[in-house]
């Protein structure tokens, strides 16, 4: 009984309420793809090259780790302390979670394109940057969307965090149960998940879009970890 | 009724100093004075979570696996759920959880097994399969029986990725751990709560308090690749 009129109570405030929880959907959307975008922006090149180089491998897989390590609400705490309350520390604290997966993914994806191929490029005369535009990032591909993906859906799924932080979103509703009750919270919760799930999806779709019909046949490689 | 004004009406604080009113960047002494009421048992709590979660998770993947190897045909299913579980945001999970159990210790753990058994079951499974088939052939031509085999062949082989998943999932589930302070007043994740929940948060506290979670974690890591060293020490040069 409890459980049932707990759930349908949270149905109730879904559709009571679309526009607050879209726009606090939106929100988190916007914090998501901020911080997603600060994250490939430093690790991918950074990733790539290094895998390009085989150079590096302490730090690129070392990054996963020790990024694994760090609690998500404690650098959300660690960077509000530096860059006070509001976007940019919660910006901040989830691009620094997003580089981990992207870092040791986009290393390893062109780190372990086979050597013979790379071998066989150089042989038919390619430069060092036709291998690299021609023969390995179109293998690393699926990879590399791997790496894209899991730091997108950790990012999105870590977002309502940053509402004990000014971040916004759902996570504000979530944090917030004297004002919303127990059937806001499992509303908003119900969105973060659809939310998320949701971004999973449609990554995991596009993953199979953007690959390349030649390297298709190559299984996606699942998350390295 | 007990009798008012029996005691001081204002609660004794304890005194801070210049360190702590100013909030400066790190109060050693506010560490060393709130270590047996703040910090100590948080700590204790988070590695009671931790450990319960794991080990629980440990349990149910290992029976899984196990029968995921006898049959095939169960993996694929378990996959596909386990992925989308993993989506589910620790703090959207432990909040669609209370209806069922409530804001409990329970909670907490339900939520924190699930994403155990997601990272580990896979792991477990893939580490069972590692054995090559030559071995497997080999194995058989000496004698042994499928249970042998198991025992003396593709567990052992199996050692390096199963404590590769412990180590992926222990250090999670210290992380998420500190999301449970949304629900409970309870592990590492609460003391930061509470100093994010001041008007200007007190450093020291989100400080001490994350480095404590983060230290619990790399030393479980550390402890981990021990133990691979130990049980399958000729994975020593092959992998980070």
């Amino acid at each position: 009984m409890i459980v049932a009129g707990a759930f349908t109570g949270a149905f109730r405030f879904i559709v009571d309420n679309p526009g607050v929880l879209a726009t606090k959907a939106w929100e988190q959307l916007e914090l998501t793809g901020a911080a997603l975008g600060i994250a490939l922006a430093v690790s991918l090149p950074l990733g790539i090259v290094l895998g390009h180089l085989h150079r590096g491998s302490g730090l690129a897989i070392g990054a996963s780790i020790v990024g694994r390590a760090l609690p998500s609400l404690v650098l959300i705490g660690v960077f509000l302390t530096v860059l006070g309350v509001g976007f940019t520390n919660n910006m901040v604290a989830l691009a620094v979670l997003g580089t981990g997966p992207i870092l040791t993914n986009s290393y390893t994806a062109v780190d372990c394109v086979e050597r013979d191929v790379v071998e066989a490029a150089r042989g038919m005369g390619m430069t060092r940057r036709q291998i690299l535009t021609r023969v390995e990032l179109p293998l690393a591909l699926p990879l590399l969307f791997t790496g894209f993906r899991v730091a997108a859906v950790t990012i999105v799924a870590t977002a309502p965090v940053a509402a004990v932080a000014g971040g916004g979103g759902l996570g504000d509703i979530i944090v917030n149960q004297a004002s919303y009750r127990l059937s806001g919270v499992v509303g908003a919760s119900l969105c973060v998940m659809v939310l998320s799930a949701g971004v999973f999806l449609v990554l995991f779709g596009l993953q199979a879009a953007v690959t390349p019909r030649g390297v298709r046949r190559t299984k996606v490689a699942g998350d390295p970890e | 009724m007990t009798p008012l004004a029996s005691g001081p009406i204002i609660p004794n604080f304890g005194h801070a100093n210049s360190c702590i009113t100013g909030d400066h960047i790190f109060c050693w002494s506010w560490v060393r004075d709130h270590w047996n009421d703040t910090l100590g048992p948080a700590l204790v709590q988070h590695v009671e979570l931790t450990a319960v979660a794991v080990g629980i998770g440990f349990g149910l993947a290992f029976t899984l696996a196990l029968l995921a190897h006898r049959f095939a045909r169960l993996e694929q299913p378990f996959g596909v759920f386990s992925a989308l579980l993993y989506t589910i945001p620790s703090i959207a999970l432990f909040q669609l959880l209370v209806p069922f159990t409530g804001i409990s210790w329970t909670t907490v753990e339900i939520a924190l097994v699930a994403y155990t058994l997601v990272i580990l079951f896979p792991n477990f499974v893939a580490g069972l399969r590692s054995a090559p088939a030559e071995v497997i052939e080999a194995a058989r031509g000496m004698g042994l029986t499928r249970r042998q085999i198991l025992l003396r062949v593709e567990l052992p082989l199996a050692v390096p990725a199963i404590i590769g998943g412990l180590r992926i999932a222990v250090v999670s589930t210290i992380s998420i751990g500190t999301i449970a302070a949304f629900l409970l007043p309870k592990g590492l994740g609460y003391p930061i709560f509470v100093a994010l929940g001041n008007p200007t948060p007190f450093k020291t506290e989100i400080y001490s308090a994350g480095g404590l979670a983060v230290g619990f974690a790399l030393a479980c890591d550390a402890g981990l690749v021990g133990l691979r060293r130990a049980f399958a020490p000729w994975t020593r040069r092959a992998r980070p």
